[in-house]
Protein backbone atom coordinates (compact mmCIF):
# COMPACT_ATOMS: atom_id res chain seq x y z
CA UNK A 1 0.00 0.00 0.00
CA UNK A 2 1.16 3.38 -1.12
CA UNK A 3 1.08 6.61 -1.94
CA UNK A 4 2.36 8.33 -4.91
CA UNK A 5 4.27 11.71 -4.62
CA UNK A 6 1.19 13.46 -6.59
CA UNK A 7 -1.20 11.63 -4.87
CA UNK A 8 0.39 12.87 -1.24
CA UNK A 9 0.74 16.53 -3.24
CA UNK A 10 -3.11 16.31 -4.05
CA UNK A 11 -4.17 15.50 -0.72
CA UNK A 12 -2.05 17.82 1.35
CA UNK A 13 -3.59 20.37 -1.31
CA UNK A 14 -6.55 19.48 -0.78
CA UNK A 15 -6.55 19.75 3.13
CA UNK A 16 -4.91 23.32 2.42
CA UNK A 17 -7.37 24.53 -0.21
CA UNK A 18 -10.27 24.02 2.86
CA UNK A 19 -8.50 26.19 5.32
CA UNK A 20 -7.51 28.83 2.37
CA UNK A 21 -11.17 29.12 1.32
CA UNK A 22 -12.84 29.30 4.92
CA UNK A 23 -10.43 31.82 6.14
CA UNK A 24 -10.69 34.25 2.68
CA UNK A 25 -14.59 33.71 3.22
CA UNK A 26 -14.61 34.33 7.07
CA UNK A 27 -12.18 37.19 6.42
CA UNK A 28 -15.21 39.41 4.40
CA UNK A 29 -17.02 39.12 7.91
CA UNK A 30 -14.42 41.83 9.58
CA UNK A 31 -16.16 45.29 9.93
CA UNK A 32 -19.54 43.58 9.06
CA UNK A 33 -20.46 41.50 12.55
CA UNK A 34 -23.82 41.49 14.04
CA UNK A 35 -22.40 43.13 17.23
CA UNK A 36 -18.53 43.77 17.79
CA UNK A 37 -17.30 40.69 19.98
CA UNK A 38 -19.02 38.39 16.98
CA UNK A 39 -17.28 40.47 14.53
CA UNK A 40 -13.90 39.79 16.58
CA UNK A 41 -14.81 36.10 16.87
CA UNK A 42 -15.31 35.63 12.92
CA UNK A 43 -12.01 37.30 12.34
CA UNK A 44 -9.81 35.42 14.90
CA UNK A 45 -11.32 32.33 13.55
CA UNK A 46 -10.66 33.23 9.79
CA UNK A 47 -6.97 34.18 11.51
CA UNK A 48 -6.89 30.57 12.73
CA UNK A 49 -7.95 28.96 9.04
CA UNK A 50 -5.72 31.46 7.24
CA UNK A 51 -2.72 30.17 9.49
CA UNK A 52 -3.38 26.53 9.31
CA UNK A 53 -3.82 26.78 5.40
CA UNK A 54 -0.31 28.74 5.36
CA UNK A 55 1.51 25.49 7.44
CA UNK A 56 -0.50 23.05 5.10
CA UNK A 57 0.06 24.65 1.73
CA UNK A 58 4.03 25.03 2.55
CA UNK A 59 3.84 21.21 3.34
CA UNK A 60 1.91 21.01 0.10
CA UNK A 61 4.95 22.69 -1.34
CA UNK A 62 7.34 20.74 0.12
CA UNK A 63 5.55 17.40 -0.92
CA UNK A 64 5.42 18.47 -4.37
CA UNK A 65 9.15 19.47 -4.87
CA UNK A 66 8.56 21.82 -7.17
CA UNK A 67 9.86 25.11 -5.14
CA UNK A 68 6.46 25.92 -5.26
CA UNK A 69 5.35 28.36 -1.63
CA UNK A 70 2.42 28.95 0.35
CA UNK A 71 2.04 32.51 -1.88
CA UNK A 72 2.53 30.21 -4.98
CA UNK A 73 -0.14 27.98 -4.25
CA UNK A 74 -2.42 30.27 -2.75
CA UNK A 75 -2.37 33.61 -5.30
CA UNK A 76 -0.54 32.05 -8.98
CA UNK A 77 -3.38 29.10 -9.32
CA UNK A 78 -6.48 28.91 -11.44
CA UNK A 79 -10.21 28.18 -10.36
CA UNK A 80 -9.69 24.34 -12.00
CA UNK A 81 -6.61 23.73 -9.70
CA UNK A 82 -8.02 24.54 -6.52
CA UNK A 83 -9.10 21.33 -4.56
CA UNK A 84 -11.46 22.54 -1.38
CA UNK A 85 -14.82 21.26 -0.73
CA UNK A 86 -17.73 23.35 -2.31
CA UNK A 87 -19.61 24.06 1.24
CA UNK A 88 -16.63 26.37 1.93
CA UNK A 89 -17.04 28.35 -0.80
CA UNK A 90 -20.84 29.07 -0.55
CA UNK A 91 -20.92 33.10 -0.30
CA UNK A 92 -21.49 33.80 3.61
CA UNK A 93 -25.00 34.40 3.58
CA UNK A 94 -25.87 35.86 6.96
CA UNK A 95 -24.58 35.23 9.87
CA UNK A 96 -26.72 32.36 10.83
CA UNK A 97 -25.83 31.04 7.05
CA UNK A 98 -21.80 31.42 8.07
CA UNK A 99 -21.78 30.08 11.63
CA UNK A 100 -24.36 26.54 10.54
CA UNK A 101 -21.75 26.30 7.65
CA UNK A 102 -18.91 26.73 9.91
CA UNK A 103 -20.65 24.16 12.51
CA UNK A 104 -20.86 21.81 9.72
CA UNK A 105 -17.10 21.93 8.31
CA UNK A 106 -15.29 22.80 11.73
CA UNK A 107 -17.20 19.79 13.28
CA UNK A 108 -15.91 17.38 10.38
CA UNK A 109 -12.46 19.06 10.06
CA UNK A 110 -11.78 18.59 13.70
CA UNK A 111 -12.31 15.25 13.69
CA UNK A 112 -10.00 14.83 10.16
CA UNK A 113 -7.62 17.12 11.98
CA UNK A 114 -7.78 14.32 15.29
CA UNK A 115 -6.61 11.22 12.52
CA UNK A 116 -4.01 13.29 11.27
CA UNK A 117 -2.23 14.28 14.79
CA UNK A 118 -1.95 10.69 15.20
CA UNK A 119 -0.65 9.00 12.04
CA UNK A 120 2.43 8.41 11.19
CA UNK A 121 2.65 8.92 8.13
CA UNK A 122 3.34 12.19 7.50
CA UNK A 123 5.22 13.36 10.85
CA UNK A 124 5.10 17.12 9.62
CA UNK A 125 1.42 16.88 8.95
CA UNK A 126 0.92 15.10 12.36
CA UNK A 127 2.77 18.28 13.87
CA UNK A 128 0.65 20.99 12.35
CA UNK A 129 -2.80 19.11 13.01
CA UNK A 130 -1.32 18.70 16.95
CA UNK A 131 -1.70 22.58 16.92
CA UNK A 132 -4.89 23.21 14.84
CA UNK A 133 -6.95 20.39 16.60
CA UNK A 134 -6.80 22.48 19.94
CA UNK A 135 -7.90 25.47 17.65
CA UNK A 136 -11.20 23.80 15.79
CA UNK A 137 -12.21 22.46 19.10
CA UNK A 138 -12.86 25.96 20.11
CA UNK A 139 -14.35 26.44 16.54
CA UNK A 140 -16.84 24.11 16.29
CA UNK A 141 -17.83 24.43 20.22
CA UNK A 142 -18.48 28.36 19.18
CA UNK A 143 -20.44 27.40 16.20
CA UNK A 144 -22.70 24.69 18.00
CA UNK A 145 -23.03 27.47 20.43
CA UNK A 146 -24.44 29.95 17.91
CA UNK A 147 -26.36 27.46 15.95
CA UNK A 148 -28.26 26.38 19.66
CA UNK A 149 -28.86 29.89 20.42
CA UNK A 150 -30.40 30.54 16.61
CA UNK A 151 -32.36 27.58 16.68
CA UNK A 152 -34.28 28.03 19.76
CA UNK A 153 -34.37 31.42 19.86
CA UNK A 154 -36.96 33.52 18.23
CA UNK A 155 -39.38 32.14 15.68
CA UNK A 156 -37.63 34.37 12.94
CA UNK A 157 -34.19 33.03 14.14
CA UNK A 158 -35.43 29.32 14.28
CA UNK A 159 -36.66 29.49 10.59
CA UNK A 160 -33.79 31.67 9.19
CA UNK A 161 -31.33 29.40 10.90
CA UNK A 162 -33.61 25.90 9.46
CA UNK A 163 -33.46 27.29 5.96
CA UNK A 164 -29.60 27.38 6.25
CA UNK A 165 -29.17 24.40 6.71
CA UNK A 166 -31.45 23.34 4.53
CA UNK A 167 -29.18 25.22 1.65
CA UNK A 168 -26.36 23.88 2.95
CA UNK A 169 -27.14 20.25 3.44
CA UNK A 170 -26.42 19.17 -0.16
CA UNK A 171 -23.21 20.05 0.03
CA UNK A 172 -22.25 17.95 3.28
CA UNK A 173 -22.20 14.70 1.22
CA UNK A 174 -18.98 15.69 -0.71
CA UNK A 175 -17.51 15.53 2.85
CA UNK A 176 -17.54 11.63 3.36
CA UNK A 177 -17.97 10.81 -0.82
CA UNK A 178 -15.36 8.45 -1.59
CA UNK A 179 -12.66 9.76 -4.13
CA UNK A 180 -9.60 8.35 -5.67
CA UNK A 181 -7.43 10.56 -3.85
CA UNK A 182 -9.34 10.35 -0.21
CA UNK A 183 -8.85 6.45 -0.94
CA UNK A 184 -5.03 6.51 -1.63
CA UNK A 185 -4.58 8.15 1.96
CA UNK A 186 -6.83 6.11 3.47
CA UNK A 187 -4.60 3.12 2.59
CA UNK A 188 -1.35 4.20 4.25
CA UNK A 189 -3.53 5.51 7.01
CA UNK A 190 -3.76 8.79 6.25
CA UNK A 191 -7.23 9.62 6.77
CA UNK A 192 -9.50 7.19 8.38
CA UNK A 193 -12.40 5.29 6.44
CA UNK A 194 -14.92 7.81 5.02
CA UNK A 195 -18.09 5.85 7.69
CA UNK A 196 -15.60 6.47 10.61
CA UNK A 197 -15.54 9.76 10.20
CA UNK A 198 -19.18 9.78 9.41
CA UNK A 199 -20.13 8.76 12.31
CA UNK A 200 -18.27 10.39 14.59
CA UNK A 201 -19.60 13.97 12.49
CA UNK A 202 -23.12 12.33 12.86
CA UNK A 203 -22.29 11.85 16.67
CA UNK A 204 -21.77 15.36 17.45
CA UNK A 205 -23.86 17.38 14.67
CA UNK A 206 -26.86 15.25 15.61
CA UNK A 207 -27.46 16.69 19.58
CA UNK A 208 -26.72 20.05 18.33
CA UNK A 209 -29.71 19.84 16.17
CA UNK A 210 -31.72 18.68 18.72
CA UNK A 211 -31.00 21.06 21.31
CA UNK A 212 -31.48 23.84 18.60
CA UNK A 213 -34.83 22.28 17.84
CA UNK A 214 -33.68 21.79 14.27
CA UNK A 215 -34.54 19.21 11.85
CA UNK A 216 -32.01 17.69 9.82
CA UNK A 217 -32.63 17.40 6.17
CA UNK A 218 -33.36 13.86 4.76
CA UNK A 219 -29.68 12.80 2.19
CA UNK A 220 -30.60 13.56 -0.90
CA UNK A 221 -28.92 14.76 -4.23
CA UNK A 222 -25.64 15.66 -2.93
CA UNK A 223 -23.38 18.43 -4.92
CA UNK A 224 -19.76 17.37 -5.31
CA UNK A 225 -16.56 18.55 -7.50
CA UNK A 226 -14.47 20.37 -5.23
CA UNK A 227 -11.86 17.98 -5.13
CA UNK A 228 -11.60 18.17 -8.91
CA UNK A 229 -11.76 21.50 -9.48
CA UNK A 230 -14.90 21.51 -10.60
CA UNK A 231 -16.41 24.57 -8.25
CA UNK A 232 -19.75 26.22 -7.70
CA UNK A 233 -20.23 29.66 -9.82
CA UNK A 234 -19.32 31.47 -6.29
CA UNK A 235 -15.47 30.26 -6.28
CA UNK A 236 -14.52 33.18 -9.35
CA UNK A 237 -15.18 35.95 -7.52
CA UNK A 238 -13.74 34.73 -4.52
CA UNK A 239 -10.42 33.69 -6.18
CA UNK A 240 -10.46 37.01 -8.04
CA UNK A 241 -10.43 38.54 -4.98
CA UNK A 242 -8.56 37.02 -3.58
CA UNK A 243 -5.46 36.91 -5.64
CA UNK A 244 -6.10 40.46 -7.40
CA UNK A 245 -2.98 42.03 -5.33
CA UNK A 246 -0.88 39.55 -6.32
CA UNK A 247 -1.92 39.54 -10.09
CA UNK A 248 -1.38 42.88 -10.21
CA UNK A 249 1.96 42.88 -8.37
CA UNK A 250 3.91 39.98 -9.39
CA UNK A 251 6.45 38.82 -7.19
CA UNK A 252 5.55 41.79 -4.68
CA UNK A 253 6.55 41.28 -1.02
CA UNK A 254 5.58 43.28 2.30
CA UNK B 1 45.68 14.46 27.76
CA UNK B 2 45.60 16.69 30.83
CA UNK B 3 46.02 19.93 28.61
CA UNK B 4 42.95 18.96 26.22
CA UNK B 5 40.74 18.07 28.76
CA UNK B 6 41.42 21.43 30.55
CA UNK B 7 40.58 22.95 26.89
CA UNK B 8 37.69 20.86 26.60
CA UNK B 9 36.13 22.46 29.80
CA UNK B 10 37.32 26.16 29.16
CA UNK B 11 35.32 25.14 26.20
CA UNK B 12 32.26 23.83 27.52
CA UNK B 13 31.93 26.57 29.87
CA UNK B 14 32.69 29.48 27.23
CA UNK B 15 29.67 27.82 25.13
CA UNK B 16 27.43 27.73 28.45
CA UNK B 17 28.18 31.37 29.11
CA UNK B 18 27.08 32.24 25.18
CA UNK B 19 23.60 30.06 25.52
CA UNK B 20 22.95 32.52 29.10
CA UNK B 21 24.00 35.50 27.31
CA UNK B 22 21.50 34.71 24.61
CA UNK B 23 18.46 33.77 27.49
CA UNK B 24 19.44 36.96 29.28
CA UNK B 25 18.88 38.84 25.85
CA UNK B 26 16.29 37.11 25.34
CA UNK B 27 14.42 38.28 28.00
CA UNK B 28 14.52 41.35 26.52
CA UNK B 29 12.21 40.70 23.62
CA UNK B 30 8.32 41.03 24.57
CA UNK B 31 5.36 39.62 23.03
CA UNK B 32 4.31 42.66 20.45
CA UNK B 33 0.25 41.78 22.27
CA UNK B 34 1.22 41.20 25.47
CA UNK B 35 4.37 43.90 25.81
CA UNK B 36 4.50 43.12 29.84
CA UNK B 37 5.81 39.87 28.99
CA UNK B 38 8.51 38.62 27.06
CA UNK B 39 9.44 34.96 24.99
CA UNK B 40 10.66 33.92 27.40
CA UNK B 41 7.86 33.67 29.98
CA UNK B 42 5.86 32.63 27.12
CA UNK B 43 7.24 30.07 26.67
CA UNK B 44 7.74 30.50 23.04
CA UNK B 45 11.72 29.61 23.06
CA UNK B 46 11.79 26.23 24.22
CA UNK B 47 15.48 25.43 23.65
CA UNK B 48 18.85 27.03 22.93
CA UNK B 49 21.74 25.07 22.35
CA UNK B 50 25.25 24.79 20.29
CA UNK B 51 25.39 22.98 17.36
CA UNK B 52 28.80 22.80 15.48
CA UNK B 53 30.38 25.98 17.85
CA UNK B 54 26.97 28.39 16.67
CA UNK B 55 23.72 28.66 18.74
CA UNK B 56 20.79 27.78 17.71
CA UNK B 57 17.62 29.17 19.38
CA UNK B 58 14.14 27.60 18.80
CA UNK B 59 11.10 29.42 18.47
CA UNK B 60 7.77 27.73 18.87
CA UNK B 61 4.64 29.60 17.93
CA UNK B 62 1.47 29.98 19.89
CA UNK B 63 -1.68 29.59 17.63
CA UNK B 64 -0.69 28.57 14.38
CA UNK B 65 -2.26 31.63 12.57
CA UNK B 66 -1.26 34.34 15.38
CA UNK B 67 0.03 37.43 12.97
CA UNK B 68 2.69 38.44 16.18
CA UNK B 69 4.80 35.22 14.90
CA UNK B 70 6.57 37.19 12.33
CA UNK B 71 7.15 39.94 14.55
CA UNK B 72 8.67 38.02 17.47
CA UNK B 73 10.88 35.72 15.16
CA UNK B 74 12.18 38.71 13.15
CA UNK B 75 12.66 40.01 16.76
CA UNK B 76 14.96 37.04 17.20
CA UNK B 77 16.77 36.83 14.28
CA UNK B 78 17.97 40.71 14.67
CA UNK B 79 18.77 40.18 18.56
CA UNK B 80 20.75 36.89 17.29
CA UNK B 81 22.25 38.95 14.22
CA UNK B 82 23.34 41.18 16.43
CA UNK B 83 25.31 39.06 19.34
CA UNK B 84 25.69 36.01 17.45
CA UNK B 85 26.05 36.12 13.97
CA UNK B 86 26.45 32.54 12.88
CA UNK B 87 23.63 31.58 14.93
CA UNK B 88 20.44 30.56 13.59
CA UNK B 89 16.83 31.19 14.47
CA UNK B 90 14.44 27.39 14.04
CA UNK B 91 11.12 27.51 13.73
CA UNK B 92 9.83 24.29 15.73
CA UNK B 93 6.22 23.02 16.02
CA UNK B 94 5.99 19.89 18.34
CA UNK B 95 5.16 19.24 20.84
CA UNK B 96 2.55 21.82 20.23
CA UNK B 97 2.73 24.92 22.47
CA UNK B 98 0.35 24.63 25.49
CA UNK B 99 -0.66 27.00 28.38
CA UNK B 100 0.55 24.87 30.70
CA UNK B 101 4.26 25.88 30.09
CA UNK B 102 2.98 29.56 31.91
CA UNK B 103 4.54 29.47 35.29
CA UNK B 104 2.64 30.94 38.22
CA UNK B 105 5.11 34.19 37.97
CA UNK B 106 4.02 34.92 34.51
CA UNK B 107 0.25 34.55 35.63
CA UNK B 108 0.36 36.54 38.32
CA UNK B 109 1.96 39.87 35.97
CA UNK B 110 -0.80 39.14 33.63
CA UNK B 111 -3.52 39.27 36.44
CA UNK B 112 -1.55 42.45 37.38
CA UNK B 113 -1.92 43.72 33.51
CA UNK B 114 -5.63 43.17 34.34
CA UNK B 115 -5.98 39.61 31.80
CA UNK B 116 -6.96 36.77 33.97
CA UNK B 117 -4.36 33.82 33.07
CA UNK B 118 -5.57 30.35 32.21
CA UNK B 119 -6.35 28.01 35.07
CA UNK B 120 -5.93 24.29 35.33
CA UNK B 121 -3.93 22.35 32.79
CA UNK B 122 -4.96 22.12 28.99
CA UNK B 123 -5.48 18.19 29.28
CA UNK B 124 -8.62 18.87 31.76
CA UNK B 125 -10.98 19.23 29.11
CA UNK B 126 -13.49 21.04 31.39
CA UNK B 127 -11.16 23.83 31.39
CA UNK B 128 -10.93 23.90 27.73
CA UNK B 129 -14.02 24.04 26.83
CA UNK B 130 -16.00 22.72 29.74
CA UNK B 131 -19.49 24.08 30.80
CA UNK B 132 -18.40 24.63 34.25
CA UNK B 133 -14.90 26.80 33.05
CA UNK B 134 -14.60 28.90 35.87
CA UNK B 135 -12.16 32.32 35.13
CA UNK B 136 -11.72 34.64 38.59
CA UNK B 137 -11.78 38.56 37.54
CA UNK B 138 -8.07 39.87 38.20
CA UNK B 139 -9.24 42.90 39.48
CA UNK B 140 -11.60 42.07 42.33
CA UNK B 141 -10.82 38.31 42.21
CA UNK B 142 -14.23 37.48 42.24
CA UNK B 143 -15.66 33.95 40.66
CA UNK B 144 -18.72 35.34 39.72
CA UNK B 145 -17.82 36.43 36.14
CA UNK B 146 -19.32 35.42 32.51
CA UNK B 147 -18.23 35.16 29.50
CA UNK B 148 -19.33 37.51 27.04
CA UNK B 149 -17.23 36.37 23.86
CA UNK B 150 -15.22 33.45 23.03
CA UNK B 151 -12.86 34.94 20.76
CA UNK B 152 -11.31 38.16 22.42
CA UNK B 153 -8.84 40.91 21.54
CA UNK B 154 -5.96 38.13 19.84
CA UNK B 155 -6.15 34.64 18.98
CA UNK B 156 -5.17 33.79 22.36
CA UNK B 157 -8.18 35.79 24.72
CA UNK B 158 -11.35 35.47 25.49
CA UNK B 159 -13.90 38.28 26.74
CA UNK B 160 -15.22 38.31 29.87
CA UNK B 161 -17.31 40.82 32.18
CA UNK B 162 -17.27 40.23 36.35
CA UNK B 163 -20.27 40.63 37.82
CA UNK B 164 -19.49 41.28 40.61
CA UNK B 165 -16.98 44.90 40.08
CA UNK B 166 -18.72 44.93 36.28
CA UNK B 167 -15.22 45.41 35.15
CA UNK B 168 -14.92 43.58 31.12
CA UNK B 169 -11.47 41.84 30.88
CA UNK B 170 -9.47 39.33 29.22
CA UNK B 171 -9.08 35.89 30.12
CA UNK B 172 -5.98 34.07 27.97
CA UNK B 173 -7.40 31.13 27.09
CA UNK B 174 -6.15 27.75 27.86
CA UNK B 175 -4.44 25.56 25.18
Amino acid sequence: MTVTQEQHFAFLLHLGDDALVLGQRLGAWCGHGPILEEDIALTNLALDCIGQARTLLTRAGQVEGQGRTEDDLAYLREERAFRNHLLVELPNGDFGDTLMRHLLYSTFAYHRMVHFAGQTFDQPLAEIAARAVKELAYHKAHAADWVIRLGDGTRESHDRVQSSLLRLWPYTGELFLPHPVDAAAAEVGLLPPAPVLQAAWDAEINPVLEAATLTRPADGWMHRGGKDGVHTEHMGYLLAEMQSIARSHPGATW
Amino acid sequence: MVNEDANRVSEDSQETERIERIWQRLESIPDPELPFLNVVELGMVPRVFMESGEPIVEVMPTYTGCPATDVILQDVRNLLAKIEPLGQVRLVLTPPWTTDVLTEATKEKMRAHGIAPPEGGQADRAFLLGKNRQVACPRCRSWETSLVSAFGSTACKAHYRCNACQEPFDHFKCI
